[in-house]
């Protein structure tokens, strides 16, 4: 067990390293001289060479890469161009809106996705396991920030329920900081929802013809406890793959998310940047979103040994 | 069980007709899917007949709710949302059309070489797990960031995200064709690499090949309306879906049309792809049916 987390702890190195020298060789292969097409286009010769002394430009690029991720290592993750403050602090100050919303995010859809896919796959080919279905077929076509404006224009516009945009740190309260959640966390789970309710229902229809399950029934247990116990325990492992492949789906999300509803996290530091282009945040986002997902995938990978006993490494 | 054909089924085998309502039957994704593809790209092509000038500013028009003549309503500059919403769909069902048809040749072309030599395969499909580490939308941005704005950018910083889900399908394939006995007696005989991949191996992805195809062309056209919403996509003079939308946002309290017909239309038309992709895997690859 603990060679076998080791084992999967050290595949992540190489797919790190690949994401690093992408990114890295990404802003030194693009076409043309991308200190002048971070400065802008009406830049004068002198910003242009400020900008490339600044990102170190000027020197050799393995010297480059060397010294960029020797930094990373430490936690040194660049000066921002236009705020000159380190990278790393103004990640870490928006970190706290973005992890908030994509655990409220998972925890909804979660909540949402799996009772409607047991009850789908109870009831298949029934009323409800259409309705359940074609809301999966819809739930991959909308676009996060179509359902993020009808949310807010039916439950902050019009009804005044909850706040139309913005975010409250969870230190100002649990209720301040839940309601600006909602409606945020319901348009970026939907296409999520509709991704693990569709491998839920698939997953429940495969066990529920086994024939332990036949016995279980026809030895007179409740449906609930054949359902929840026997059923689902069974059927878990795809669903929590699936849950794991919409981490990717979330982190693509929130950088729309957090635009629609103004919340000052991750994804709204990166457009600034993108749009500033201030290239060392992108840089470091990047990094920190993919190590994110690469981190996910390790703990789904690890959890299956406690979900199916009969898997062993 | 006779071998001699009713009048019934010789009917049935004349009629085109009904030949295609049977197919319908059996496949009503895949039918609704290709009308509605096709009333918009009917609709797309009659643009200049059918809609106004989609850049006409008319600020005495400012913000005006549907009704006639502005079937859509106004934005903010009076500009007729329902013909920029029209001339909008270009954008979509190019970039998807495009970023569909590139990302599958080039995943196919890597995908088969990867499948099938074991030692080409490894380093590149390290490559690959990296590039599907960064999510789609970040690395679409980070590379627009790096140029300048435009269509073409737009579809290669969408195709390279896309790339390595396509060689993932393909490999997958090549690497089971491979097992087949059919491919070993080839390989037994002589025939060389390249024929054998052509002839023999490369038939059997085309049908996984082009179902991966459609989720590509719908995921694409979702990014695209992002990175338009996000500001990093097509410039914003060009009226497309996520830019209508994003330039709707300032007035959305009062004017919320300008998102939401645009945003329908993105709804509906990424609908009708995927129920087209569904229908043809159905029909295409069973196994992977079965499978969902």
């Amino acid at each position: 067990m603990t060679a076998y987390i080791l084992r999967r702890l050290l595949a992540t190195i190489p797919v790190m390293v690949v994401v690093a020298v992408f990114v890295f060789f990404l802003l030194r292969l693009a076409p043309g001289d991308p200190a002048a097409i971070i400065a802008g286009e009406d830049a004068t010769a002198e910003q242009i060479a400020a900008v490339r002394g600044k990102l170190g430009l000027d020197r050799p690029i393995l010297e480059q890469f060397v010294v960029w991720v020797a930094g990373m290592l430490q936690g040194d993750f660049g000066t921002s161009i236009f705020s000159n403050l380190p990278v790393g602090r103004l990640i870490l100050q928006r970190l706290e809106p973005t992890v908030s919303l994509t655990l409220s995010t998972l925890l909804v859809a979660v909540c949402f996705a799996i009772p409607l896919g047991v009850l789908a796959a109870w009831k298949a080919r029934r009323l409800v396991d259409r309705l359940v279905m074609g809301f999966a077929v819809m739930g991959f076509a909308m676009p996060v920030f179509l359902v993020g404006y009808v949310l807010i224009y039916v439950f902050a516009v019009r009804l005044g329920w909850l706040p139309v945009q913005g975010y409250r740190p969870l230190a100002e309260g649990l209720w301040p900081w839940a309601e600006c959640l909602i409606l945020p966390s319901l348009a970026l789970g939907i296409t999520y929802m509709a991704l693990i309710a569709r491998i839920t229902r698939a997953s429940m229809l495969e066990v529920l013809a086994q024939d332990y399950i036949r016995t279980a029934d026809s030895k007179g247990l409740a449906t609930r406890r054949v359902l929840l116990l026997h059923a689902l325990k069974n059927a878990s492992v795809p669903i929590v793959t699936v849950i794991g492949i919409g981490i990717a789906l979330l982190i693509s999300g929130v950088v729309i998310t957090e635009t629609v509803f103004n919340i000052p996290g991750l994804g709204r530091l990166t457009v600034d940047a993108v749009l500033k282009r201030d290239y060392p945040i992108v840089q470091g986002l990047i990094i920190v979103f993919a190590a994110a997902k690469v981190l996910v995938n390790l703990v789904i990978d690890i959890s299956y040994v406690f979900l199916d006993p009969r898997i062993r490494y | 069980m006779t071998l001699v054909a009713t009048a019934e089924d010789m009917q049935r085998i004349a009629s085109p007709l009904a030949r295609a309502a049977t197919a319908i039957r059996r496949n009503p994704t895949i039918f609704i899917g290709s009308v509605l593809l096709a009333a918009l790209v009917a609709l797309t092509l009659a643009a200049p007949w059918v809609a106004g000038d989609p850049f006409r500013q008319a600020p005495v028009n400012r913000l005006r709710p549907p009704s006639e003549p502005f079937w859509f309503g106004t934005d903010q500059f009076g500009r007729d949302v329902f013909s920029r919403t029209v001339y909008g769909a270009r954008v979509s069902l190019i970039v998807g059309f495009a970023v569909a048809a590139l990302s599958s040749l080039i995943g196919l072309a890597v995908g088969l070489v990867c499948g099938y030599f074991k030692r080409i395969d490894a380093v590149i499909m390290r490559a690959m797990d990296g590039i599907m580490a960064i999510p789609s939308i970040l690395l679409a941005i980070a590379l627009i960031t790096l140029t300048r704005p435009g269509l073409g950018i737009v579809i290669a910083a969408i195709v390279i995200p896309e790339v390595p889900r396509v060689v993932r399908v393909v490999r997958s394939v090549v690497l089971s064709i491979r097992a087949q006995p059919y491919v070993e007696s080839a390989i037994a005989g002589g025939t060389r690499n390249a024929k054998l991949l052509v002839r023999h191996i490369l038939p059997n992805t085309l049908a996984p090949l082009i179902v991966q195809a459609t989720y590509v062309c719908a995921s694409a056209m979702l990014i695209e309306a992002g990175l338009s919403f996000l500001g990093a996509g097509v410039p914003p003079e060009i009226p497309s879906w996520g830019n209508i939308i994003a330039q709707g946002r300032t007035f959305f309290q009062i004017a919320p049309w300008s998102i939401f017909i645009p945003g329908a239309f993105l709804a509906v038309t990424v609908l009708a792809v995927n129920m087209l992709g569904d229908g043809l895997r159905d029909r295409l690859d069973p196994r992977l049916a079965r499978r969902l």
